[in-house]
């Protein structure tokens, strides 16, 4: 008899909750009963709030249990889950998962669908297609469908990617580099988390792919320290693919050659900007470069540089797939594509959402979500990370494009949205954003180091009452030096969630007093 | 964490296992911690020697980063996500209650404990979340954090 698939994640949300303990439970408890299983450590579909999500394959079709502890193990072997047995936390086939089956999964469709670490698991499903194919057509004809495709990059600044790329491939030189950014630090965000531990080589071939099509023959990942799990996996799959020759020299006889050397941060926020990511990879103290020149020009050790997100990476593979006009059909403006939204804080249905740009804010937290954990009413959200503005319940009908945020002072970033309910104290949360500020900040600009410093303490008086007026005056003035005079948007959008809570959140802010005398 | 005394041969044969190439500064010191989990003056001074740095290069990187601690930490190193998808699901509550259950403040050691504040550690659905030891931890109530912190590490 066929031995019995069961998937249990290893990723670190599901690990986070007792993945780890399940998969050993239900290791020991086959082999107690005789039950011939084939324990397969997935990555997660991204259905966070079901984690851990247990799957077990009958007759081909997959059939999910939800939010399992180790203490049930026993209980679903006895309710026959193996064969898919009714129990209480039986969900039923993981593809009729509203949550899942109503998304656009292009980046992310083989996250919890495969076993990540199993070329043959890949290669099943379409692993590695792509790169042939870009071998095939040739490096032109892959700048080109990138451009095509209108994609834009996912890190946060939306720059599109296929200009990047152009510019990169027309530089003359002898040594050039693809540089993925994959040190995510935006609270409430973990997209790119969830596809290294879920697909890390499909972010491999897209990365081959790139080094292609600009003629970079190394690649360098900038993953976070905070990510210990993926630092594991990825490791692991960039030696799988170097053991079969689709990392290395002479890539399966094209003449083509290249590698990937994995790096980790250690704990800097600003070492995501992407020339502090590069002085970081130089072994250097992550202070951000002026620019010019681009990193397109003069990079990583002065070379012609690539720097793209985990994500615009990966999602290249299936544009040299399925194509580029697929892809652009997606979204709406020039806002094509899909864009992983990551549902965070406060909210019942957490989990990462791949949706084509254009649905409301509204849906994704609504439909998706279901509301606040908490079950109170929403009170603020912020979207695009700690750099993001704080929105209010009356802007959640904003459409989830680059252009529509633009236009309400908010920024999309890396897609990550944090919710809040009406227990948060907006006050508290404008202190935090100058306070991370100055936590985080290079040093290289006084608006930045100082400013975020002095913003802190005077939002602290502010509170206590200490005149009030003046103090929100001088608030105001700091914003606007620290937006003009910083060098990177570490300094120059903070303001954006201060500013975002003066404007919509008075009432978290001592009332103005009635000037008698 | 199991670390080791310092150990200039163990320190040497890290480097080699780098290259000692300067540039690998970052990853060495990341192994350093791994190995003897904190960043002595010796170490700077063996590794300004070795990688060919001046001791003043190799100060600026290891107080630039966070990760490079360069006092002793606890036996047990406990994170606490401080950003705002935790902040909205109670991670200051919590952090209140790991600074009196463990007896010691943010930012502070004791034999025992080191007790830290992270900014995201990307369990943002599952928040508040806790690290201990390299391990992450999601959903943590007070009670919880009680609870994974008498079944981790040497401290009890
Ligand atoms: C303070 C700061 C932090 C950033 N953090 C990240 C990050 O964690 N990940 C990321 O991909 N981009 C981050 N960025 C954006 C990068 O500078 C850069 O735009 C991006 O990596 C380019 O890749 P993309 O075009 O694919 O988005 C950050 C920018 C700033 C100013
Ligand atoms: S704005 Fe802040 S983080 Fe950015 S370069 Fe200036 S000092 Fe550094
Ligand atoms: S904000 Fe706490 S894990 Fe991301």
């Amino acid at each position: 008899m066929a031995r019995t698939r069961v998937y249990v994640p290893r990723e670190t949300a599901a690990i986070s909750v007792g993945a780890d303990d399940i998969a050993i439970a239900i290791a020991r408890h086959a082999k107690r009963s005789g039950d011939n299983i084939e324990l397969i450590r997935n990555g997660s579909w991204g259905a966070t709030w079901l984690e851990p999500l247990v799957e077990v394959t009958v007759d081909d079709k997959r059939i999910a249990y939800g939010n399992i502890e180790a203490d049930d193990v026993p209980e679903l072997f006895t309710a026959g889950f193996l064969a898919g047995g009714e129990h209480a936390k039986r969900i039923g086939p993981t593809i009729d998962i509203p949550y899942l089956i109503n998304q656009d999964r292009w980046t992310f469709w083989r996250c919890g669908l495969i076993d990540p670490l199993s070329i043959d698991d890949f290669r099943a499903h379409h692993g590695f297609k792509a790169l042939e194919k870009a071998l095939d057509n040739g490096a032109q004809t892959v700048i080109d469908a990138v451009k095509d495709s209108g994609l834009r990059g996912r890190g946060g600044a939306g720059f599109p990617t296929g200009i990047k790329w152009q510019t990169v491939a027309d530089v003359q030189s002898d040594q050039k580099y693809i540089a993925c950014n994959a040190d995510e630090g935006d609270s409430g965000t973990f997209s790119d988390r969830i596809l290294m531990e879920g697909d890390p080589l499909g972010l491999i071939e897209s990365m081959a792919i790139a080094g292609f099509a600009v003629g970079a023959d190394r690649g360098y990942i900038y993953l976070r320290s905070e990510y210990p799990l993926t630092h594991r996996v990825l490791s692991r799959a960039i030696e799988v693919a170097r053991d079969n020759n689709w990392l290395g020299d002479d890539i399966q006889g094209s003449g083509f050659n290249f590698d990937i050397e994995l790096h980790l941060g250690a704990g800097s926020y600003v070492c995501g900007e992407e020339t502090a990511m590069l002085e970081s990879l130089e072994g250097k103290p992550g202070i951000v470069r002026y620019k010019p020149p681009l990193p397109a020009f003069e990079g990583l050790f002065g070379q012609p540089t690539v720097v793209n997100n985990v994500v615009t990476l990966a999602s290249i593979a299936n544009i040299v797939n399925i194509g580029s006009e697929k892809y652009a059909s997606y979204g709406v403006d020039r806002s094509k594509g899909t864009l992983a939204f990551q549902l965070a804080g406060n909210i019942k249905r957490g989990g990462l959402v791949e949706k084509e740009f254009g649905i409301t804010l509204r849906e994704v937290i609504e439909d998706w979500g279901g509301g606040t954990a908490s079950g109170r009413p929403v009170k603020a959200v912020q979207v695009g990370g700690p750099l993001g503005a704080y929105l209010p319940e009356e802007q959640l009908d904003t459409p989830l494009t680059y252009e529509a945020f633009i236009e309400i002072g908010a920024m999309l970033g890396h897609g990550g949205i944090v919710v809040f309910d009406d227990t948060a104290d907006m006050a508290q949360q404008a202190r935090f954003a100058m306070e991370f500020c100055a936590i985080e900040s290079c040093g290289k600009c006084t608006p930045c180091r100082i400013g975020s410093t002095r913003g802190a303490e005077v939002i602290d008086k502010i509170v206590a009452g200490e005149n009030r007026d003046e103090n929100l005056e001088l608030l105001v003035e700091l914003c606007n030096t620290m937006e003009d005079a910083s060098l990177c948007a570490m300094g120059g959008m903070t303001p954006y969630p201060v500013r975002s809570v003066l404007q919509h959140f008075t009432e978290d802010l001592p009332a103005a007093r009635s000037t008698g005398t | 964490m199991t670390a080791m005394a310092y150990d200039k041969q163990a320190a040497s044969e890290i480097i080699a296992r780098f290259d000692a190439r300067g540039e690998m500064l970052v990853q060495i010191l990341h192994a350093f911690i791994e190995r003897f989990a904190w960043i002595s003056e010796d170490a700077i001074r063996q590794l300004a020697d070795e990688l060919n740095l001046s001791r003043a290069e190799v100060h600026g990187v290891v107080s630039y980063y966070h990760d490079f601690r360069t006092t002793p930490p606890g036996k047990r190193i406990v994170k606490i996500c401080q950003a705002e998808a935790c902040q909205a699901m109670g991670s200051r509550e919590l952090s209140a209650h790991a600074e009196k259950s463990l007896g010691i403040a943010m930012n502070a050691s004791d034999a025992d404990n080191t007790l830290e504040p992270v900014y995201c550690l990307g369990n943002c659905a599952c928040s508040p979340a806790v690290m201990i030891d390299g391990k992450t931890f999601g959903r943590v109530s007070p009670q919880r954090f009680d609870d994974i912190v008498a079944s981790s590490g040497d401290a009890n």
